[in-house]
């Protein structure tokens, strides 16, 4: 069980890492990675908002969502089968959680809210946090802590990614790069190369 | 803008034409990235892609345009949201019954158009103070900027990585060295990173030409 878990946890951090694999929160990753500093918030951010958004939408998919979820209600619901909401179910888990997030940080942990600033309410159209809960549906994990520790793995992926290529282009600042491929050229570039390498955890078994 | 103004004026022509370069959703507006990449590894699944991520670019933008007077500014994300999952979910019920092999390829990322940030980024700042007829113009334009990309990785990727185009073969199978040749296909092509790479590439050409676009 426990190993399980452990297992679920590497793998979504570095084998299926959100970005290098799957490209998800690109836009932010591309957007935010100017500085270390900030980079640290979104990132922190996202680990919060996917480890909570993950167990509720597992929730959601298994008790009202697929066909004969909603069989606790009666009988007559057993073969109800709405699988094809998923898409508005979930985003609108995502914007009201991460609205919930938001209040509860601010609420209790005043400090973290002013470091994460803005990027909790734009955590709500990144890609990674949508991505991260259609994979949960596909994967069909068996409990709720494997969803929780997928989302938290998820997190913890795009944070180290992030955190990389914040410092990366911070120093190359300091390089002499042709001037067409400055800026977001050679971001993507280095994302590239950062992805190869992040590709040499794939012969891992887990 | 006024009433009369006709339908395919200068102004309404650039906005279907600045988004194929000067003003290109991915390139220069970094928008958009996520979905891009990770289908490009062939060309067919691109071209469905771009044309979904149009469709729902064009028809979102008219809707939003539409309401643009009635909705409330404080929960506007949300009718947002509601607008661009229905026309999804619609895309994506429309794949699945014609062209199912390609939807299973496109995985989530069918899903994933909702959080696009094409999309947003287009309603936000387009067609929230356009009227429908120019949001259509620009949600068209855009999405086929972002297509055109799509496209070109594509082919990219699917000649250099598997030596063929929409699953036709175009270097010829005698070439190959299992059958006696000289050619072998570069398998990294097909890896999601040097989607990255091939994009990064397309962007130095692309201000080389246009040296405007240039950051400091």
């Amino acid at each position: 069980m426990m190993e399980n878990l452990l297992n679920i946890f590497i793998k979504s951090i570095f084998i299926e890492n959100m970005i290098f694999a799957y490209f998800l929160g690109m836009c932010s990753y591309l957007a935010i990675s100017k500085s270390v500093k900030t980079a640290m918030g979104l990132g922190i951010a996202v680990i919060f908002v996917l480890g909570i958004t993950l167990p509720v939408d597992y929730l959601l998919e298994n008790y009202v969502l697929v066909e004969g979820a909603l069989s606790w209600l009666g009988p007559d619901f057993a073969d109800v089968d709405l699988s094809f909401l998923s898409f508005i179910m979930f985003i609108a888990v995502i914007a009201s959680m991460t609205q919930l997030v938001e209040m509860v940080v601010e609420k209790f942990a005043p400090t973290l809210y002013n470091q994460l600033g803005i990027f909790l309410p734009l955590i709500a159209v990144n890609c990674a946090i949508l991505g991260g809960s259609l994979f949960m549906q596909q994967k069909a994990f068996n409990n709720l802590g494997e969803a929780t520790v997928y989302g938290l793995g998820s997190g913890v992926g795009w944070f180290l990614a992030i955190i990389g290529i914040a410092a990366i282009r911070e120093k190359t600042r300091y390089s002499n790069i042709p001037a067409p491929l400055r800026g977001l050229g050679i971001s993507f570039i280095i994302t590239g190369l950062m992805g190869i390498a992040f590709m040499g955890f794939m012969g891992i078994k887990l | 803008m006024s009433d009369r103004e006709s339908l395919f004026s200068k102004k309404n022509l650039s906005l279907l034409s600045g988004p194929m370069n000067s003003n290109n959703p991915i390139t220069v507006q970094v928008l958009g990235i996520c979905s891009a990449l990770a289908v490009t590894a062939q060309l067919k699944p691109a071209i469905v892609m771009a044309i979904s991520v149009t469709l729902v670019v064009a028809f979102a933008n008219v809707i939003i345009s539409v309401l643009r007077n009635t909705i409330p500014n404080r929960i506007r994300i949300i009718v947002q949201l509601v607008v661009i999952a229905a026309l999804v979910i619609l895309v994506d019920q429309v794949l699945k019954a014609y062209v199912y092999d390609v939807s299973k390829q496109l995985s989530v990322f069918v899903g994933l158009i909702i959080t696009n940030c094409i999309l947003m980024g287009r309603l936000e700042a387009f067609a929230l103070g356009n009227r429908p007829w120019p949001s259509f113009l620009d949600g068209i334009g855009n999405g086929a900027g972002y297509g055109a990309i799509l496209v070109i990785v594509g082919i990219f990727r699917e000649i250099l990585g598997s030596g063929s185009l929409m699953g036709v073969r175009i270097i010829p199978e005698s070439w190959y060295i299992a059958n006696g040749g000289f050619y072998s296909n570069n398998g990294m092509m097909i890896l999601p990173p040097m989607a990255l790479v091939t994009v990064g590439v397309i962007i130095w050409v692309q201000r080389s030409k246009n040296r405007k676009l240039i950051e400091d």
